[in-house]
């Protein structure tokens, strides 16, 4: 045992940072200014939240040093006592801390356990046994969620608010599949997706608004258009590589917004185009009221009309079309195209000498994932009724990258999981009010400390000689 | 060698490539000829590579024409550097080895075969749709790759991560997937280069079988005299971007121009063998 791994050393060490944590936080959360009409600016204090807070440390502190030096019982002990009353009703100054006790209590009992997670991870993925079982596991866990996607809308939790969530999740969750192409695959930084997404949005809002188009004949001509896009963009730039393409694509893809924002004659300009009309079952319209001449789903099915009716729809129609750009991409993967993107990530040079062309090659790739986000952006377009330059902003290209690599490049179940995350959890933090994006970034610091190559960094072979469980 | 003497397989001629006012190749002209083994030898900084780098496309020379004779005379320097793999079927290797590393061993041959496997599968579509004459394709092209595996004994790994092969394996294998292309030239950029002797004399054995059944022109820059001067049929020359010698190798090996050149400075270790 090292003498780190002793008590009273332990406990030395978690007395100094609860003591520095004070010293810090006396001015940053001790004290408050409050502007009380009259009397001007008066302190107000706040050495409860404080108190609580050192001792959060302490014990925090306490608890990870335990756990890194081999105590693991005494740490999870720990954590789940701090678990417990961070999830008790226990009156404390404010929410925020019971988050925090929470966060700390995780934190803790993850890294107690860790150690045993890793070695037993570590065997699994050594043993034939084991890859077969992760395989078989992997297949379950996609069907499970399908299933569970597919049910969502009839589980009495959803409401308007839970099917709003979802739609934009499942929406992030198609552009994450279709940047994945891009990105993951062909390995080509692509910080100006969002333009493609633009693209396919004001094709829709335009041809429906301007020549009464229907949804469902725009969705191909949208794509097309976002594809075309693609390729004249990427004509030019996909010669550079790395960092160069990255902010080339990032130049272009302000560019499709600014003439955008500019183009006042064709697109309106910063006002955007509103009355975009939804999509149509069977020329049945979601609202509540139809058009001359057209007839409510309500009123064909004969049910009353619902507000949730419409977020439902809108539901399956992102879930179809996610699933065809999974779908699309899963097939295309093991297709010469879809190992040449990956040789084309792993080595240029090396493809250049086997008589790949990469230009080609990087085109296509570019192109069906502008396609995607197309069809993605028409959806968009479709769902909001109204757009504006303002919804194609750097921040969305930003958004989409990340799912990509949190969830682990070329990975199809990690931007599922990723999409979660990363739209989820800032709308299930509204609690926290201004520890919002604090929690949002601490999550994804989390993710890329413990799983620096995104959350499933597993790659499966585009094809086998020897098929999974034979004896090689 | 040359028995029925055919007619060159690369015609090299006055090659010349400057950059800047460096110049790394200085009027070189030599012939690789088809089912020989053709090793460019000469001391580190004499311009092997940079001859390499102009055949297949990755320089374009300053002066010289290179003429490959396959089915019709490709002149590869007005060739883009792809077209001259995919059209002309020159393939190569790397000094430091570039496999793509985290794809299997088997997928490295099968992104070899791209432009066969890309017309079979009509441009994807076929593909995507799953038919009967892409699936057939896929197959062949599955059971090439294993009868590669099969020559450089790499079966049982096939479905491992490239990157993780041990270093001689992994230069076998590079030779493999240059070789699902289907060449009519292969250049191999120092295959023997930290080989132990043992996986050296595999890799003679591989090139002589490579020479003897697939009849192609192989073009080898090396510094393992032991491999030169076993398996190669004419032997090129370099120093200093100046071609200073060209024969066969035993010829080659007692000609005075090359031994003042390996040893002639004096600072210079002597041939590696």
């Amino acid at each position: 045992m090292t003498t780190a791994a002793r008590l009273p050393f332990m406990l030395k060490d978690a007395a100094l940072t609860a003591f520095v944590s004070a010293a810090l936080g006396i001015f940053i959360i001790g004290f408050h200014t409050v502007d009380v009409s009259g009397k001007g600016l008066v302190f107000d204090y706040w050495f409860e939240d404080l108190a609580v807070a050192v001792i959060v440390i302490f014990f925090g502190r306490l608890g990870l040093s335990m756990a890194a030096g081999g105590r693991r019982w005494p740490a999870l002990v720990l954590g789940v006592a701090l678990g417990v009353a961070g999830a008790s009703p226990l009156r404390l100054p404010s929410t925020f801390l019971h988050w925090f006790i929470v966060i700390a209590a995780v934190l803790i009992i993850v890294r107690a356990i860790w150690p045993w997670v890793d070695v037993e991870l570590a065997r699994m993925r050594h043993s034939t046994h084991g890859v077969a079982a992760g395989r078989a596991g992997a297949k379950w866990f996609g069907a499970i969620l399908l299933v569970a996607a597919a049910i969502m809308p009839l589980m009495p939790f959803a409401d308007q608010k839970t099917m709003d969530l979802a739609v934009l999740i499942l929406t992030y969750v198609m552009l994450g599949w279709g940047l994945n192409i891009v990105v993951g695959l062909a390995g080509l930084l692509d910080l100006g997706y969002v333009a493609f997404y633009a693209v396919g949005a004001y094709s829709y809002a335009l041809l429906s608004t301007q020549w009464g188009l229907s949804f469902w004949v725009v969705l191909p001509i949208a794509g097309m258009m976002a594809a075309t896009f693609g390729v004249l963009l990427g004509f030019p730039v996909l010669r550079l590589r790395g960092d160069y393409l990255a902010i080339v694509t990032l130049g272009f893809g302000e560019i499709i917004r600014l003439v955008i924002l500019n183009w006042v004659d064709l697109t309106n300009g910063p006002a955007g185009i509103g009355g975009i009309p939804g999509p149509t079952l069977w020329g049945a319209v979601f609202a509540e009221t139809a058009p001359p001449g057209k007839q409510t789903f309500a009123e064909m099915m004969g049910i009353p009309f619902t507000g949730n009716q419409r977020l439902v729809f809108l539901y399956y129609i992102i879930l179809v079309l996610a699933l065809i750009t999974n779908f699309f991409t899963q097939r295309i993967r093991r297709l010469p195209v879809g190992r040449a993107w990956e040789a084309l990530r792993e080595d240029e040079t090396a493809c250049r000498a086997l008589g790949i062309n990469p230009t080609n090659t990087k085109l296509t790739a570019f192109a069906i994932g502008a396609m995607f986000a197309g069809f993605a952006g028409s959806f968009f377009a479709a769902k909001q009724r109204f757009i504006s330059p303002e919804s194609f902003v750097f921040i969305e290209s930003a958004i989409i990258l990340a799912i990509v690599v949190l969830g682990g490049m070329g990975s199809q179940i990690g931007v599922v999981l990723a999409s979660v995350l990363l739209i989820g959890l800032p709308e299930w933090f509204r609690d926290l009010g201004g520890y919002r994006m604090l929690a949002f970034g601490m999550a994804m610091v989390l993710i890329m400390v413990f799983r620096p190559r995104g959350l499933i960094a597993h790659r499966e072979p585009s094809v086998r000689l020897h098929p999974v469980g034979s004896k090689t | 060698m040359t028995s029925s003497s055919p007619g060159p397989l690369i015609e090299v001629e006055h090659l010349t490539m400057r950059f800047g006012g460096l110049v790394a190749i200085d009027d070189v002209s030599f012939t690789g000829r088809p089912r020989e083994i053709t090793a460019i030898i000469g001391p580190n900084g004499a311009g092997k590579t940079t001859v390499f780098n102009c055949i297949t496309g990755f320089y374009k020379p300053t002066i010289g024409r290179l003429t490959l004779r396959g089915d019709q005379e490709y002149l590869l320097e007005r060739m883009l550097g792809h077209e001259i793999g995919q059209r002309a079927r020159v393939a190569r290797t790397f000094q430091n080895i570039r496999l793509f590393p985290g794809m299997t061993v088997l997928e490295n041959l099968m992104v070899a075969q791209h432009n066969k496997l890309m017309t079979a599968s009509g441009l994807s579509v076929y593909g995507l749709l799953g038919l009967a004459r892409f699936r057939n394709a896929e197959a062949a092209a599955v059971e090439m790759a294993r009868g590669w595996l099969e020559r450089i004994g790499l079966v049982a790994d096939a479905d491992r991560p490239a990157g993780e092969l041990p270093y001689g394996a992994q230069r076998r294998l590079e030779i493999a997937r240059a070789m699902c292309t289907e060449p009519r030239l292969l250049c191999l950029d120092e295959p023997a280069a930290g080989l132990n002797p043992r996986e050296s004399t595999e890799l003679n054995a591989l090139l002589v079988s490579i020479r003897e059944r697939e009849q192609i022109g192989i073009l080898l820059i090396e510094h393992d005299m032991s491999v030169v001067m076993k398996i190669s049929d004419h032997v090129v020359v370099l120093d200093y971007g100046r071609k200073i010698a060209e024969g066969p190798p035993a010829e080659v090996q007692r000609d005075p121009a090359v031994i003042r050149a390996y040893l002639g400075a004096g600072d210079e270790a002597g041939p590696d063998a």
